[in-house]
């Protein structure tokens, strides 16, 4: 049932013709538009008006269906936020981890209902505080976390079978959940209690955020044992975030976020089954991370776009026949390259408006990034107006109230649409390249011969030449305000944390047992080299006081290093 | 700048910052306005750069950094650019993520120019033009 049939729409073709030769010409021709072509920032061109239109036009019941139900364009819950608001999970992450220990008690204070972690770069790319690489970056941009140790200092007193918990980490994540698992285990606290999610999403590693570790198979080795074991063991846990953020970060369109996120999951779904899981185990516990930018409809209909073709996806190429394995379940954060340095406080509008976006996408859990962040890592106040900013959105804009309240619109339901074919003639592209071995082999070889990175790339820089020839104008960038208002207060980056940090990591190592941590560390390196499950061995050198670094070091051994290409 | 020889540049970032699409779109932007481009990509260390800068013989090292350890590591990259005595022929510039605070001490080690987050490429482009140290 489309909205109108052929026959009736025929008057409405007439109507829009008269409109345009009459009203719509008197208008130009008198006042011209402001520009010859409207675009998204995607750079899509937007048309004037978007009237009922048979071929582009919807078929309800197929394509939008009822939130909670297939295809889920309208929302993963039969409620959404009627039931329970988005979880508010602002990121935090710095210096030792008892300074983000102090952070989190803040947050959960000031209205966070879930935590997430940002740990520092050498914990990202698998290296020791006291690795000579790690120089300069210890606790900088996250908190350093060496050991298993770290991770308990990291969430003392912090009720983790309750809060849930996000571990924003990817190739050295088997490492780091190990860490968590142990804690859990000392605490007491059972693994089936533990909910929350780690981002191991190894393939975007490679275009996105670029914080790997390892070469792409065995990233992706390591992937698939969290998945593995994750499902047999602890399993409220979300074994994947499959994540576009970084890829929009890195200067994505949206249509080509939405399409490599989806490839990177089908991927691992893939991995999955190879393994011998059921997409039906397996697929409830995948969950997926967005970025949301500044276009406001266009972010809209791509996570609407989201649900329904992962959905379709699962279903169908996937034969999932459990719904909850057809959910795209996401966390979104308003992207951190949309914040603009000069006048840093108009970041705020720029926050809220991007949050409304997610929360009218319905997503299931929203950062706000802070409006100081063009400067320096966010600052205590500026966290706080980003929760702000998400307890104004929920509790007084009535945006909560229903589900999908821009379901129908003929503009949403469109762009809906043409994201999705968008993204999955990405899908299609990247499977070509897989001869025949599905998106495995595909996203392989679109990591191995540069052609995510390039299109990326390519897009970063075509949005910046719009920007420089003022095509898209920015306030702060390419429009200037007079007297803009610098940031109140900034983050200040306390030196002595990385010492510190070096300090008490040599203390752990003289304490410990060092042959038992490397009997552990040979006997993770067999299970890598034979493709057993890594997780048992990685726990166990955790609990030996093998440090991550020692622990990455040990796989590098058996796959070797990643360097980068250096495409642009 | 009489000759005609565009002028080469070096790019990398230091460490182990992964953000590199600002690097990236600055690469593309300066080979579109004639000059010729190296791209070392990330990771790299400061020995790597005026190891590679020497043998290429360059007239810019421009480095990008998003992870606030410039003081470190420019530290470290101005020590053997200095060590070796190419301070007076190459041109050394910065861009990411640098508060105002650090643009001052970056300079008076002998940075020569910083391009905070936002900045324009047409203002890169032309600071490299009017600052080559070799073809004044």
């Amino acid at each position: 049932m489309t909205l109108h049939d052929e026959k009736s729409n025929d008057p409405l073709k007439e109507s829009e013709n008269k409109w345009k030769q009459n009203e719509l010409r008197d208008t130009l021709s008198k006042t011209p538009e402001s520009k010859e072509q409207f675009l998204s920032v995607s750079g899509r061109e937007i048309d004037r008006l978007y009237i009922p239109e048979p071929k582009k036009d919807f078929d309800y019941l197929n394509d939008l269906g009822f939130p909670g139900a297939f295809p889920f364009t309208r929302g993963v819950y039969p409620t959404m936020y009627r039931g329970r608001q988005w979880t508010r999970r602002q990121i935090a992450g710095f210096g030792t981890p008892s300074s983000t220990n102090e952070r989190y008690k803040y947050l959960l204070a000031h209205g966070q209902t879930g935590l997430s972690t940002d740990f520092d770069h050498p914990t990202l790319t698998g290296y020791d505080s006291l690795h000579p690489l790690s120089e300069g970056e210890v606790g900088r941009l996250g908190v350093a976390i060496d050991t298993n140790q770290d991770m308990s200092e990291l969430f003392d007193g912090i009720p983790i079978d309750q809060v849930s918990i996000s571990l924003t980490i990817n190739h050295p994540a088997i490492i780091l959940l190990s860490f968590l698992l142990n804690h859990a285990e000392k605490i007491g606290v059972s693994w089936e209690k533990l909910r929350g999610t780690v981002q191991n999403d190894s393939l975007k590693e490679f275009h996105g955020q670029k914080t790997f570790a390892l070469p792409p198979r065995g990233a992706y080795q390591m992937t698939m044992d969290v998945v593995e074991f994750c499902t047999k063991n602890v399993p409220n846990w979300n074994t994947i975030s499959i994540s576009g953020y970084h890829t929009r970060e890195a200067g994505s369109t949206a249509g080509q976020e939405l399409g490599f996120t989806l490839a990177q999951g089908m991927a691992y779904v893939e991995g999955g089954i190879e393994r011998g899981l059921s997409p039906d185990e397996f697929g409830p516990r995948l969950s997926f991370f967005f970025g949301v930018h500044m276009d406001f409809f266009e972010e809209i209909a791509k996570l609407r776009a989201a649900r329904r073709l992962w959905a379709k996806i699962m279903k169908e190429r996937f034969h999932a026949t459990d719904p909850r394995a057809m959910l795209c379940r996401f966390h979104c954060q308003t992207l951190g390259s949309t914040l603009i340095r000069e006048g840093a406080l108009n970041n705020l509008i720029r926050g809220s408006s991007q949050a409304l976006a997610a929360i009218l996408g319905g997503t299931q859990s929203l950062h706000v990034s802070g409006y100081d962040e063009a400067h320096e890592i966010p600052s205590e106040d500026a966290m706080r107006m980003s929760l702000n900013t998400q307890r104004i959105l929920g509790n007084e804009t009535g945006v909560v109230n229903t589900i999908d309240p821009l379901g129908g619109s003929f503009f949403i339901e469109q762009l809906t649409s043409q994201i999705e074919e968008e993204a999955w003639s990405y899908i299609e592209h990247i499977q070509s390249m897989g001869d025949g071995h599905g998106l495995q082999e595909g996203m392989f070889a679109a990591i191995e011969n540069g052609y995510i990175e390039r299109s990326i790339s390519e897009a970063a820089y075509e949005y910046q030449m719009r920007i420089e020839t003022g095509e898209y104008q920015v306030l702060g960038l390419n429009e200037r305000e007079e007297d803009s208002i610098f940031p109140p207060e900034l983050y200040e980056h306390d030196q002595e944390e990385e010492p510190r940090q070096i300090e008490r990591l040599q203390a752990i190592i003289e304490a410990r047992d060092s042959a038992k941590a490397n009997e552990a560390l040979a006997r993770l390196q067999k299970a890598a080299k034979e493709k057993q499950n890594s997780m048992p061995a990685i726990l166990e050198a955790a609990n030996a006081n093998a440090t991550e670094g020692e622990i990455m070091q040990a796989l590098r051994e058996v796959f070797g290093d990643h360097q980068d290409p250096g495409v642009f | 700048m009489d000759d005609l020889i565009p002028p080469k540049i070096l790019l990398a970032k230091l460490g182990l910052d992964g953000h590199d699409r600002g690097i990236k779109v600055i690469a593309k932007a300066l080979e579109h306005a004639g000059m010729e481009v190296i791209y070392m990509g990330m990771r790299v260390t400061p020995e790597q750069v005026v190891d590679k800068a020497q043998k290429e013989n360059v007239d810019v090292i421009g480095i990008s950094l998003l992870s606030g350890a410039h003081k470190t590591l420019m530290g470290k990259l101005m020590k053997v650019i200095n060590e070796r005595e190419m301070a007076g022929e190459t041109l050394v510039l910065l861009g990411g993520t640098v508060a105002d605070t650090d643009i001052d001490p970056l300079k008076e080690i002998g940075v020569d120019g910083v391009f905070p987050v936002g900045s324009s490429l047409k203002d890169i482009e032309s600071f490299i033009n009017e600052n080559l140290k070799r073809r004044e």
